[in-house]
């Protein structure tokens, strides 16, 4: 009984699924190298954590640092300019990409960890668990999203939650926190209607059947067997999330809600915002370049990560 | 189809509950009582308790006929939301103030977006596999990239400000359709690489039609196959597209207003971030949802007008 499967494995030698998709990515040459812009993005992200936390003084992580005179144009040993304090318009930029990152990077596995549990169970059980998760991502999407998602940032800001019943304490929400618990509780619901669509649609197979005649409870059946089934999807909206976490992290902080003692894209282009007037071009294009590649590289791997992944493509 | 409309609307009412369930979680529960913000620094225990009064956050949560919830629930419904913190005035008078100019920003850029990306979509779509195609996907997602932020401030910059060809800001006596051309303009080409992209999918699916093959084969020039045939048929995406968006054209631009200064609900939001005013933000998210069930519903029933396979059970 337990060789039978791996006979056929050796007769067939098929490639996995996953074998097969990423083989299909690896040939796209634009996605690798928006892989590649991703990566380097994160590696900058991973490099200042490493130094705050080593608390190395690297110069070029130094953003607070006077290196010349105020509103100085882009030259050698200003790659961006200097903004109004003679601060580097590059070190800036570059620590920006701590915060988009991060926020988008939280704001994703929050929404993550609340729609696909609450998704695959309104999707297997139904009847009432159905009902009620329905009901509650119906309430919410019938919420403007710009609305809904300023008003969890404005209500969340300063405030201090309580995790004691986590063993945690007190934890007080700084700007960064309150950006991405809003974005994250306010996205999830566009992943837990997907991702219980399509449970639905896998409740009904033959495998799932054979699970539950084994005798598998609920929470085996959808985690081990249900999600992982559905796991691209997962992957396709993660990427393709992204951005719009980054574009929503910038707006909240343009706005004034979002991170307030470190520079972030945001706050940098509402600084520009009275600059650009007088001529000061260079912080404004620095943040829209830097916020233009990872949303470009984002969108153009997404894009290709869903041609590859999606299985209605390989009928084509 | 009586009973049909009465069932749409009985399962309406627990998302509307849902909703001032939602908005009084926020602000009356994690926000809670915010007077000794409202009084400032320097006020006295009387006027702290007379805003606490004013705002009800003296009485239970819940749990009393006179409790917050029930005082939420009748104030939402009857669109009695209080006065703003900042200048005493009835919050409702300032949203029906703010409307007017913010449709008279949203509609035109809607209208624009709507007929300029459809109409491309078509072509595009048409060209499909070719170099044009491929290339203006790429545009596309590139102008996805851009965040909006930047398109606003060197649109208004470059085009108004540097060559003077619109006014900068909103000026009360100029007439609607000059303050209202750039940001509408500036909104049309943000919103336009999505858009395309969108419609571009929608047109290639009704393309692969039979009915497409048909009509080139009885002789049709292309123009007449692509704005009368397949138009024609791509409309019904569209539409449910179409009115969806409405609601939100009520609530304005935020951020176009802002820049440009146009005094509609858009900018009344950001004044009330600014001014923590969170009275406005409960209104105003309570309005936004009212609105989106309400065309939901028209939507629904408009189909089950249109299309006879519908079923009413």
């Amino acid at each position: 009984m337990n060789n039978a499967p791996e006979k056929i494995t050796v007769i067939i030698k098929g490639r996995s699924y996953w074998a097969d998709s990423m083989g299909r990515l690896r040939r796209r040459k634009l996605a690798m190298g928006a892989l590649a812009v991703i990566a380097a993005y994160l590696a900058i992200v991973l490099f200042i954590y490493a130094a705050q936390w080593t608390s190395l003084d690297i110069p070029i992580l130094n953003w607070g640092q006077k290196i010349g005179a105020e509103y100085q144009p882009p030259s050698r040993n200003a790659i961006f300019g200097t903004d109004f304090l003679g601060r580097s318009v590059f070190r800036k930029t570059l620590y920006g990409a701590r915060v988009s990152i991060t926020v988008a990077f939280w704001a994703s596995i929050i929404s993550l960890a609340i729609g696909v549990p609450l998704g695959a169970a309104a999707g297997y059980f139904r009847g009432f668990i159905d009902d009620v998760i329905v009901w509650l991502y119906t309430t919410l999407s019938s919420i403007p999203y710009i609305l809904l998602i300023l008003a969890f940032a404005l209500v969340l800001r300063e405030k201090s939650l309580n995790l004691k019943w986590l063993g945690v304490g007190k934890v007080e929400l700084s700007g960064i926190a309150t950006v991405y618990l809003a974005i994250g509780l306010t996205s999830w619901v566009d992943i837990c209607r997907l991702i219980r669509g399509e449970v639905m649609k896998h409740k009904e197979r033959d495998y799932i059947l054979a699970a539950q005649s084994y005798g598998c409870g609920s929470s085996r059946i959808i985690f081990r067997h249900l999600i992982p089934n559905v796991f691209h999807l997962i992957i396709i909206s993660f990427s393709l999330r992204f951005v719009s976490f980054i574009q929503a992290e910038v707006i909240l902080s343009f706005l004034g809600l979002g991170e307030k003692n470190n520079p972030s894209w945001g706050a940098m282009i509402d600084a520009a915002r009275l600059d650009l007037p007088k001529g000061y071009w260079w912080e404004m294009t620095a943040a829209t370049v830097a916020i233009f590649l990872i949303s470009l590289a984002l969108n153009v791997f997404g894009d290709a990560l869903r041609d590859s992944l999606d299985p209605k493509l390989k009928v084509q | 189809m009586t009973a049909y409309i009465i069932r749409r609307l009985l399962y309406t009412l627990p998302i509307v509950f849902g909703v001032l369930l939602i908005t009084f979680v926020l602000f009356n529960i994690v926000s809670g009582d915010v007077s000794d913000q409202i009084a400032g620094k320097a006020a006295s225990a009387e006027t702290i308790e007379e805003i606490r009064a004013e705002y009800g956050w003296d009485k239970p949560l819940f749990l009393s006929r006179d409790s917050q919830f029930i005082n939420h629930l009748k104030n939402s419904l009857t669109f009695n939301f209080g006065r703003s913190w900042s200048d005493r005035e009835l919050i409702i008078d300032k949203i029906k103030r703010g409307a007017g100019p913010s449709l008279c920003l949203t509609v035109p850029m809607f209208i624009g977006t709507l007929a300029i990306s459809i109409s491309l979509a078509i072509i595009v779509a048409f060209l499909r596999g070719t170099i044009i195609d491929v290339l203006s996907v790429f545009i596309c997602v590139a102008m996805m990239s851009i965040p909006f932020l930047s398109f606003i401030l060197f649109g208004q910059y470059f085009l108004a400000f540097k060559w003077g060809m619109f006014p900068v800001f909103f000026w009360p006596d100029l007439p609607v359709y000059k303050y209202v051309a750039l940001p509408a303009l500036i909104g049309i080409v943000a919103g336009l690489g999505g858009n395309l992209r969108f419609y571009r999918t929608v047109m290639l699916d009704e393309l692969r039609n039979d009915y497409v093959r048909t009509a080139f084969a009885k002789g049709l020039g292309t123009g007449s196959v692509l704005f009368r045939h397949v138009l024609k048929n791509a409309m019904i995406p569209i539409i449910t597209q179409v009115v969806l968006a409405i609601p939100f054209l009520f609530l304005g631009s935020l951020l176009l207003e802002r820049f440009f200064g146009i005094p509609g609900l858009g900018y009344l939001m950001i004044d009330a971030i600014g001014a923590r005013d969170f009275q406005i933000i409960n209104a105003m998210t309570f309005i936004g949802a009212i609105l989106f069930v309400v065309f939901n519903l028209i939507t629904d029933i408009c189909y089950s007008i249109v299309d006879p396979r519908v079923s009413f059970e």
